[in-house]
């Protein structure tokens, strides 16, 4: 496994900024995921890493090592695209050994066996492994695809929204499963998702980009509880993080112009006095919906809440995070 | 895909239309199944008013194109031994004998030769340079686009003569490799436009998996643009078989012996007082049979192909 370093790339797609001066170093072993909404270059940058598409400026290392110039061949990664990318005319057996059969690995035939079955056990694909790869549903395509990958012991596996089409059930087993064989390999991985459930669970880092710029690069909790920016704050939590006017608490320093909040960083009991609007109840937690000077805001309480929609709550903020105008952090 | 149409059509309506189907394959067909009947009749059948429906049939006109003969003079009939095969005993039967083996079998080979030949090209260098054009950023490329469709944009033989001179020149004229390069040039607009339809409809992502997964550009090419090009490139040279097969003026203006086709070749089988029509069209008959049965073999390929790649699952 390698250590993947990106100094000062920068990509663009005709007049279409794709990544502008990304730098960053995903350390041997690490389990790396990009978050960002759609366009924010997290698929361009497995692309250059990878080495499908060359960067305009920078270079990429691995181990040190300047791979820019080498083909995705040489440079001996794995890749799970979005759109799955089976091969149609090859069963899902052939897909599976498509990667280890390639000039640079001809592995044996005994141990292509080996190797595919144990994947597709692992993946749950088993009972599957003799139909075309167009025979397949979209979760069975997708974990056919992740297995693709999962055969090889390559320098990095890069992997772009992998679990995105697979149901929650299965998403959740397989988060498991990546992570643990991710450990057990000491696998460097390079990982893009919109879902925060697992960039929190999976990841070592969680790199956040925004049009092209990385705006921050840190492990989970550090971006959770000391983000950069309203931007960053926002790509982790669930149910979002509250972003309100500074001043509809006492307490914000000077040049702040948004307060945020956790939900769990909303103390009830005193305060300032706020309406329930919505109650809802999750099982394991109860979500209220909170309506103070006309901002909407989301707390929780404890799930056997008796607070009914209508009555009324003292909130203040506790441990709130303040950004500037520009949506900057403000340290305190 | 399922396209059916809401109101599943009555009785009377599939029965009209069947009947109006039926017709119209009888009234296309016609030719063609009078010319492999004629390939059965007598000499004097084939020509009778009206023309005979039912008749006996008869392997003359099949002996005749194979052949050649002449007539027996009475000298002669001392000294011949009976005939041994049933087509010897034909041949007699008329006061002929068989002198030798008639030159339809090598100008079917030419034919079959040039045809494979030239299809062979042209679809091996339409498939490169339509994956070229389809994937690579080729300078001026929409130029040479239009550049090579343009060369069909005349009848290819409206440039005969500058071609019959420069054969001439080049020692071409009636050599096979002559009339594979000429076929493959006329055939090669078609099969790069139609290839590159094809391979513009399979997605670049197959590709990239096979260069991560460790593969060259033309490995992967070979390994899996290749095999889902298959219908495509099974209609192509469906189109330019048939092309090369039938082509007639070139044949004509540019062979005379050793390459010579079977196009050229079939109207000048004369027989015995005026035109050995059961012969032609027996010639004619089994001209039609490798474009056919080439099309039986890649039919499965021809009807998804015929789309022209439009539909994909």
């Amino acid at each position: 496994m390698a250590e993947v370093t990106l100094k000062n790339i920068f990509k663009s797609f005709g007049s279409q900024v794709a990544l502008s001066d990304v730098s960053m170093t995903v350390p041997d072993s690490s389990f790396v995921v990009l978050l960002g909404p759609t366009g924010a270059g997290k698929t361009t940058t497995l692309r250059l890493v990878s080495g499908l598409d060359k960067p305009d400026s920078g270079t990429i290392l691995f181990d040190g090592v300047d791979i820019v110039a080498q083909s995705p061949a040489q440079r001996n990664v794995a890749m799970v695209f979005q759109q799955y990318s089976l091969y149609p005319h090859l069963s899902v057996r052939e897909n599976l050994a498509f990667p280890l059969k390639s000039p640079i690995l001809r592995t044996p035939a005994e141990e292509i066996t080996r190797k595919v079955e144990a994947v597709a056990e692992t993946l749950q694909i088993s009972r599957k492994l003799d139909n075309k790869a167009t025979e397949l549903s979209g979760g069975e395509m997708q974990r056919v695809s992740i297995g693709r990958a999962l055969v090889r012991s390559p320098r990095v596996y890069l992997m772009d929204e992998p679990l995105s089409s697979l149901d929650a059930k299965l998403r959740s087993d397989l988060r498991i499963e990546l992570k643990r064989i991710q450990a057990s390999l000491g696998a460097t991985m390079l990982y893009v998702t919109h879902d925060q459930t697992e960039a929190m669970t999976m990841a070592t880092h969680v790199g956040v980009l925004d049009l092209g710029k990385l705006v921050q690069f840190g492990t989970p909790r550090e971006i959770y509880e000391d983000p950069v920016s309203i931007y960053a704050a926002s790509r982790l939590g669930a149910p979002k993080i509250n972003i309100l006017p500074a001043d509809l608490f006492p307490g914000a320093p000077a040049g702040a112009a948004s307060i945020g909040l956790r939900p769990e960083h909303i103390r009830t009991g005193k305060g300032r006095e706020a309406q329930v609007i919505r109650v809802e109840y999750l099982g394991d937690q109860t979500r209220l919906h909170l309506k103070l000077d006309n901002q909407n805001l989301v707390t929780l309480a404890e799930a056997h809440t008796r607070i009914q929609p209508g009555s009324c709550l003292k909130i203040a903020p506790q441990s709130p995070l303040y950004f500037g105008p520009d949506g900057e952090r403000i340290k305190s | 895909m399922s396209g059916y149409s809401v109101t599943e059509p009555s009785k009377r309506q599939k029965w009209i239309a069947g009947v109006l189907v039926i017709t119209y394959a009888l009234v296309t067909l016609m030719p063609l199944l009078w010319v492999i009947a004629t390939g059965f009749k007598s000499p004097a059948d084939s020509i009778a008013y009206p023309p005979k429906v039912v008749f006996h049939p008869s392997l003359e006109g099949y002996v005749n194109l194979f052949t050649t003969q002449t007539r027996i003079t009475p000298d002669m009939k001392a000294t011949l031994t009976p005939p041994q095969t049933w087509y010897e005993r034909i041949v007699r039967n008329k006061g002929m004998m068989i002198a030798g083996p008639s030159r339809y079998g090598q100008r079917f080979l030419n034919s079959i030769i040039i045809g494979f030949g030239s299809t062979f090209f042209s679809v091996f260098l339409g498939t490169l340079a339509a994956y070229a054009f389809s994937r690579f950023r080729v300078p001026i490329k929409d130029d040479l686009l239009f550049f090579i469709l343009s060369t069909r944009m005349m009848p290819p033989v409206a440039v005969a003569i500058p071609i019959f001179l420069m054969y001439r020149q080049l020692g071409l004229s009636d050599t096979h490799l002559g009339m594979i390069l000429l076929y493959t040039a006329v055939n090669l607009s078609l099969s790069v436009w139609l290839l590159k339809g094809f391979i513009d409809e399979i997605p670049q992502e197959y590709e990239e998996a096979a260069l991560i997964d460790g593969y060259t550009r033309f490995q992967a090419f070979y390994k899996v643009v290749l095999p889902q090009a298959a219908t495509g490139i099974a209609s192509t040279a469906i189109f330019c078989l048939i092309f090369a097969w039938n082509e007639y003026a070139f044949a004509v203006l540019l062979t005379s012996g050793t390459a010579q086709t079977a196009p050229p070749f079939i109207p000048t089988i004369i027989g015995v007082g005026g035109q050995d029509w059961p012969a032609v069209a027996a010639g004619a008959t089994i001209f039609l049979l490798p474009v056919m049965i080439f099309t039986i073999m890649l039919r499965k390929h021809l009807l998804r192909g015929i789309t022209f790649g439009a539909v994909r699952k």
